[in-house]
């Protein structure tokens, strides 16, 4: 430029010459825009990729977009084309960023030697070395061939706990690797936190997942949220609920809290935490009685004609259990719950009674109802029915008989909720469902967190039943799960009792061999009687070329089972010395799980303990600065257990499936490499699968041959050796003969032709192509999005559509219309896949003697049960009784108003040192812990924390531990709004900031005001905002079906003040419990 | 271009809070416990842009029935939780742009008002004369921060980060006079359905700031959020200012030139 440009542009540049030619003579607009402003481009845009993904928490499974430039993830955020989020995040997606790329990664392997009170670096290969040598070793010194005489071929020396956060992929290559080794204590999330969903909701439909899918909710009618805070807990699901009540539906949400949730909802309906079987059963009796049940679809899709057996007894007619209870075993021997005519429970019918005995008992520990995730309990032959329903022994008057008391003055007297609000529900739910309308019900851990927890599931079930709202568009049960990949860790499960695709994990003695297995557990009809071929393909997938005829494809390599072997059990044998190595991927007991000392001091007893994180979660630092420590009851130096912790990779950081609360898989790809020494669970157990193969290679015993012969050959790729996921998916989908992908379980065999990981997967991989991965823009499909991703089984979205049909194929109603029969082209069409054979007539009879699918009738929706009905009564397949009733909780102020049995006698309860249970109802010392206490979740925090408390922008939205209170309770206790509050259990003693307010509502029982108060359960002591974690106060007291634990209701002390440090803590919680007089019999018995 | 933030179907997420800090590196300002209901940001700030208020209040929605149990004695008249998120408004009329001495606040090409990181000295008139209290200086860095409705998403056609973000679409962003007739359109069903506390603020051209660039539905009056309720365009009385400021100079130069005129004649006549 020469000096005479430069001097006019200067000149030209002159505020008060560039303003009048800009047009802008004050200098307020364009003017004065600076050039870093006119340079101003965002980084969307200047990114050298964007990678298509899927939030990492909660279960709703929002699109991301992740935006890489120079190979470093630098924005993510919603991604508009996904038909579920349509672009949005609630506050923990949109901190996926500082999640996955803030300070508190960690990028290195910690060591903490025995006794030592500091952590020291050490390689990556070095540790995973270490690990490989320890598993080798402790399952050698601890291996079982037999157990009391059984065999096991396993070791219980070893357990593992986390999945529910990690892909498909991941969950399949624990639970294979595991297995193989003879390790049976596979847990995660899913246990402590759905369980009772997958019994629940198999048991009454066949499958354990939500009937229905996120955008679906918008065409209902009315949608009544319960045992959940939807809006708050899963905010992004929320806007379907949104887009319903802006077309008119009513919003019901029955909560103790007033919530976010109640904030938005039409009615709010305050109830005392624990007694939604009340509730709900006070609506079923209300719908029997005032004839509200949708007679066409009840009397075609349900077992309501059906006839129970002469011998059964209702609670109703036995003080509050079930015929069948054997008082000092706590459990029930559930024969005589079953269908007239058919034998018991045991497919085969021609097993002999000596080794039907010892399997009764083992299933009522074994978590069993879990495996009706997908496919209901065995029956055979032909039930008797009485269309007319007047059988006193039908289905429809049984139900009838065991509701009759729930009247609304009894819901008065068990959920404090006025017979006026009561009733606005009953006619808001009954005049929303029929022909023409649906309402759908939305719930999650506060129905499932019970000891009558699968119970709560059923009673929802029972009622949506009546009232003709499943496999209905807008109708349904939603189920809201909390992790992003929950779902699929419970359909890959690495949980104790399952094997992939709800096969159960077989138990000792009773399945000596594959055919005893199939007999024991399959089921002459439905497409449960084609479970030998998913068995055999799984086994094929696992241990392939081995796996032959001649050897039952290696059934014999897979460990057994001797009753439960959940989390809770483990945390008792550790305790117990019985554990010696202990695996954490993505969980944190520590805080998370009930009983946090119990968990700890576990922990404490351990030989070595391996934590993979994203940072130093509680469980992984407990021995340095757990409470225990600082009260003394641990000291550091005395504890020998050896602590590894493996940075973990994020979702931006490998690719891999996650399957959300609606069975959608949804593949997220790798947007940059981990740093670091930061690895996929996928890389981790790959490469310690293949270090432990390599050290054991060329053994001849026995023990190794499963993990020898194990198929582990995936291939990997890039400077970290990265196994490929798509490798994985494809086995887990499953390929023929020729190794050519399968397209449907329907092709699956059971001669070794076909390998299958989960059958239930089985056509993600359809073609060779990865179906998850299919994102086809919601603004270019129908309102179903068939074509974004894929869903289990078969890509259908809702469950059970064929009920959306009447039962000559018609759509009930023009407005509620989903799939049809067209006669002519005799075949079943509409907006979404069938779930159903698409080519079966409504009128398909199926002839004497036929078996599998071709035993289902044209109106037999519920494809998976035996007798292809929906399930109002269940004949078998849960503990605990076949039609849900109302106990306590195992900890409650009140007395139980409907029977003298307070409390479920089935429940699981375990009198230990530091599982004492506080006095209910009018024991003496129950007036010591007056106060109902119930556990929730923020929308600005996650589960246990490890993904939320870490983060800054969300740590600042809820910055401390607090305890939401009522004014009346706060005034009775001397609480002030901003101050401390001591809360105390038998268990132990917490203390919170107090939060007054009026959302928490006292209810009045019996003449006696029952205050309730409320508890976030994400704080620790680490992170970037710490505090007393909730779970210090929980005790374990499980649901008998799944071990589910009870932490949504429970009772505790509330004082002003903050709680004692040191040792006088722990003299405080004995000073309380010597009060109320509580001892080790405490809260304990069935009868009780 | 602005925001209707429709605050009756807000669900208090805070979605729109993360969203604004992590697209804009917005500092995280502190760990405090309020003991204001769910609120613990407090209010905007140069470290907040969006902010969600949460208001209990013992009165029910339309349509809701009270919640409370009667029989406790505690309130029957129901319970209703406000929340609403509250952002610069980006005035018509912005008496911080006026103020600026130095060019670092401009009005946009989409009509939004935006800080100059590269041009702002802190000087911090902007400050007061907010009618809302929104722009603020940065601690340890001293200059002035507020929302810039995401000026450079803008410029490619992409939406606010906020906005993108809000789970149930309280945030809307769009072109004004479109938002205006969508929010006309709310308030009237709003209104039909019995909801006759819903109102807007922001809306009207018209008012002291010749109307908001971010407007809002509010189901009570705006001091309940916050917000205030006539707000004035501080610079409002400048051109009659700045026009008696005329007269008075005027006034004193003539009355100087004039006791000149009238002391020179003096003099001369003095010397006379």
């Amino acid at each position: 430029m020469s000096p005479r440009s430069a001097k006019s542009k200067l000149l030209a540049n002159w505020p008060v010459l560039h303003q009048l030619r800009h047009g802008d003579p004050f200098g307020r607009g364009i003017a004065v825009k600076s050039e870093t402003s006119a340079k101003l481009q965002p980084r969307t845009i200047t990114a050298d990729k964007v990678v298509k993904s899927v939030c990492p928490y909660c279960g709703v499974g929002c699109g991301q977009n992740v935006y890489v430039k120079n190979e470093k993830v630098v924005q993510i955020e919603g991604d508009p084309d996904s038909p579920i989020s349509r672009g949005r995040l609630c506050p923990k997606g949109s901190a996926s960023l500082e999640l996955t790329t803030g300070p508190s990664r960690r990028h290195h392997v910690m060591y903490r030697r025995p006794h030592s009170a500091e952590w020291e670096r050490l390689p990556l290969d070095q540790a995973l070395d270490m690990v490989a040598d320890r598993v080798i070793k402790t399952r050698r010194e601890h291996w079982e061939w037999e157990h009391e005489g059984k065999y096991v071929r396993r070791t219980m020396s070893i357990a593992s706990l986390g999945g529910a956060t990690l892909d498909n992929e991941e969950n399949y290559l624990i639970k294979k690797l595991w297995t193989a080794l003879g390790i049976v204590q596979v847990e995660n999330q899913a246990r402590v936190c759905h369980s009772s969903t997958v019994a629940g909701l198999g048991t009454s439909f066949g499958r354990g997942g939500a009937t229905t899918f996120m955008q679906d909710l918008q065409h209902s009618d009315c949608i009544v949220i319960e045992g959940s805070s939807f809006a708050e807990a899963h905010p992004v699901g929320f806007q379907w609920v949104m887009e319903a009540k802006a077309r008119g539906a009513t919003v019901v949400h029955v909560d103790p809290r007033f919530s976010r949730t109640s904030a938005l909802a039409d009615l709010h309906v305050p109830i005392r935490a624990g007694s939604d079987i009340a509730f709900l059963g006070g609506i079923i009796n209300y719908v029997l009685q005032n004839d509200k049940w949708f007679h066409e679809y009840v009397l075609n899709f349900t077992n309501a004609s059906h006839i129970i057996r002469e011998e059964f007894a209702d609670a109703e007619d036995l003080g509050g259990v079930f015929s069948g209870l054997d008082a000092e075993k706590g459990h029930y021997d559930t024969g005589t719950w079953q269908y007239e005519g058919m034998p018991v429970q045991s497919a085969s019918g021609n097993r002999d009674a000596q080794y039907d005995r010892p399997r009764k008992s083992s299933v009522s520990g074994s978590g069993k109802p879990e495996s009706h995730g997908s496919g209901g309990a065995g029956l055979a032959g032909e039930p008797e029915r009485d269309l007319t329903l007047r059988h006193p022994r039908c289905v429809f008057q049984i139900l009838k008989h065991h509701y009759e008391r729930y009247t609304p003055e009894m819901v008065r007297d068990i959920c404090g909720v006025e017979p006026e609000l009561f009733l606005r529900v009953c006619t808001a739910v009954t005049e929303n469902s029929g022909r023409d309308k649906t309402t759908a019900f939305a719930y999650a851990v506060g129905w499932t967190q019970h000891t009558t927890g699968a119970q709560f599931i059923r009673a929802c079930s029972v009622l949506q039943l009546l009232l003709g709202n499943i496999g209905r568009p807008g109708g349904g049960i939603q189920a809201l799960r909390g992790h992003a990949s929950i779902q699929g860790s419970t359909d890959i499960p690495t949980l104790f009792n399952l094997l992939p695709g709800y096969l159960p994990m077989p138990h000792a003695h009773e399945h000596e061999s594959l055919d005893d297995y199939v007999r024991g557990e399959g089921t002459e009809k439905g497409f449960w009687g084609s479970m030998r071929n998913y068995m055999v393909s799984l086994l094929k997938a696992w241990w392939g070329p081995a796996a032959s005829a001649d050897n039952d494809f290696c059934f014999g390599y897979l460990p057994r089972l001797t009753g439960s072997h959940s989390t809770y059990d483990t945390v008792m044998a550790q305790l117990d010395g019985k554990v010696k190595g202990y695996f954490l991927m993505g969980e944190n007991p520590a805080v998370g799980s009930a009983n946090g000392k119990m968990q700890r001091l576990g922990m404490a007893n351990l030989e070595w303990l391996v934590v993979r994180d994203f940072s130093l979660i509680e469980s992984a630092t407990w021995w340095k600065d757990s409470p225990e420590v600082a009260t003394g009851e641990l000291r550091t130096e005395d504890i020998a257990t050896e602590v590894f912790f493996f940075p973990a990779a994020s979702h931006t950081e490998k690719n891999g499936s996650f399957t959300n609360t609606n069975r959608l898989l949804q593949w997220h790809w790798e947007a940059v490499e981990p740093e670091g020494e930061a690895r996929s669970d996928l890389w981790f157990m790959y490469h310690l699968g293949r270090k432990i193969r390599q050290k054991l290679a060329g053994s001849t015993d026995p023990v190794d041959a499963p993990v020898l012969e194990l198929t582990w050959d995936y291939p990997t790729e890039g400077r970290i050796e990265e196994p490929k996921a798509q490798a994985v998916l494809a086995e887990i989908n499953g390929f023929d003969a020729d190794g050519s992908p399968l397209a449907s379980y329907q092709q699956l065999n059971d001669d070794g032709s076909t390998a299958c990981g989960c059958w239930i997967y089985c056509g993600v991989y359809a073609d060779g192509i990865n179906q998850a991965a299919r994102r086809k823009p919601d603004k270019e499909q129908d309102w179903v999005g068939a074509e974004w991703c894929w869903a289990w089984p078969a890509n259908r979205r809702e469950l059970y559509n064929r009920a959306s049909a009447d039962p000559e194929g018609k759509p009930w109603g023009y407005n509620k219309a989903l799939i049809w029969w067209d006669e002519d082209k005799a075949l079943w069409t509409g907006h979404d896949i069938p779930d159903f054979d698409a080519t079966k007539s409504p009128y398909y009879r199926p002839p004497a003697g036929a078996r599998a699918a071709e035993a289902l009738s044209g109106i037999d929706p519920f494809i998976m049960q035996a007798d292809g009905k929906g399930w109002l009564y269940v004949p078998a397949g849960l503990t605990d009784g076949p039609l849900p009733t109302h106990y306590e909780p195992q900890e409650s102020p009140v007395t139980n108003p409907l029977y003298k049995q307070q409390r479920n006698p089935v429940r699981q309860h375990f009198s230990r040192e530091h599982n004492r249970y506080n006095p209910s109802g009018d024991e003496q010392g129950a007036d010591v812990y007056p106060v109902v206490v119930t556990t929730y979740r923020l929308t600005e925090h996650f589960t246990a924390g490890g993904m939320s408390r870490w983060v800054s922008y969300l740590s600042e939205l809820q910055p401390e531990m607090f305890v939401e209170v009522s004014p009346e309770l706060a005034a009775e206790r001397g609480l002030e709004n901003g101050g401390w509050a001591t809360i105390i259990t038998a268990r132990n003693a917490i203390e919170a900031r107090v939060l007054v307010t009026p959302r928490m509502v006292p209810v009045r029982i019996d003449g006696k005001v029952v205050h309730q108060i409320a508890l976030p359960f994400h704080w620790g002591h680490n992170g970037y905002t710490q505090g007393d974690s909730a779970n210090d106060l929980t005790s374990l007291a499980l649901d008998p079906n799944v071990h589910i634990q009870e932490v949504k209701a429970l009772t505790a002390e509330i004082r002003a003040g903050r709680r004692p440090r040191g040792p006088a803590l722990v003299e405080l919680v004995e000073q309380y419990r010597e009060r109320a007089g509580v001892t080790a019999q405490t809260g304990m018995g069935a009868l009780s | 271009m602005g925001f209707f933030t429709d605050t009756s179907v807000c669900i208090g997420c805070k979605a729109c809070e993360v969203a604004c800090k992590e697209w804009n590196h917005v500092p995280e300002d502190g760990l405090v416990f309020t003991g204001m209901s769910y609120d613990n940001t407090q209010g905007l700030s140069a470290d907040t842009w969006r902010h969600v208020a949460f208001i209990e209040q013992r009165k029910p929605l339309a349509g809701q029935v009270p919640g409370r149990d009667e029989t406790t004695g505690a309130v029957a008249e129901g319970l209703r939780w406000l929340m609403a998120s509250d952002v610069c408004k980006h005035c018509t009329e912005a008496a911080c742009l006026d103020v600026c001495p130095t060019g670092a606040l401009f009005r946009t090409e989409f009509g939004t008002v935006v800080v100059q990181e590269d041009v702002c000295n802190g000087c911090g008139y902007c400050v007061p004369a907010c009618p809302y209290g929104v722009i603020d200086k940065r601690h340890g860095d001293g200059r002035m921060w507020k929302c810039t409705l995401c000026y450079d998403r803008l410029s490619v056609g992409t939406e606010p980060a906020c906005a993108k973000a809000c789970p149930t679409d309280s945030i809307q962003f769009g072109p004004l006079e479109e938002l205006r007739q969508r929010a006309d359109r709310r308030l009237q069903q709003m209104h039909a359905s019995g909801v006759t506390d819903a109102r807007l603020y922001g809306h009207d051209p018209n008012d002291g700031v010749g109307g908001d660039g971010a407007f809002f539905l509010l189901l009570d009056e705006p001091e309940v959020y916050g917000l205030p309720p006539d707000p004035v365009v501080t610079t409002r009385d400048l051109p009659a200012m700045w026009k008696l400021v005329g007269v008075a100079a005027v006034s004193l130069v003539s009355s100087i030139a004039a006791s000149f005129l009238a002391g020179g004649s003096y003099r001369a006549g003095a010397r006379k």
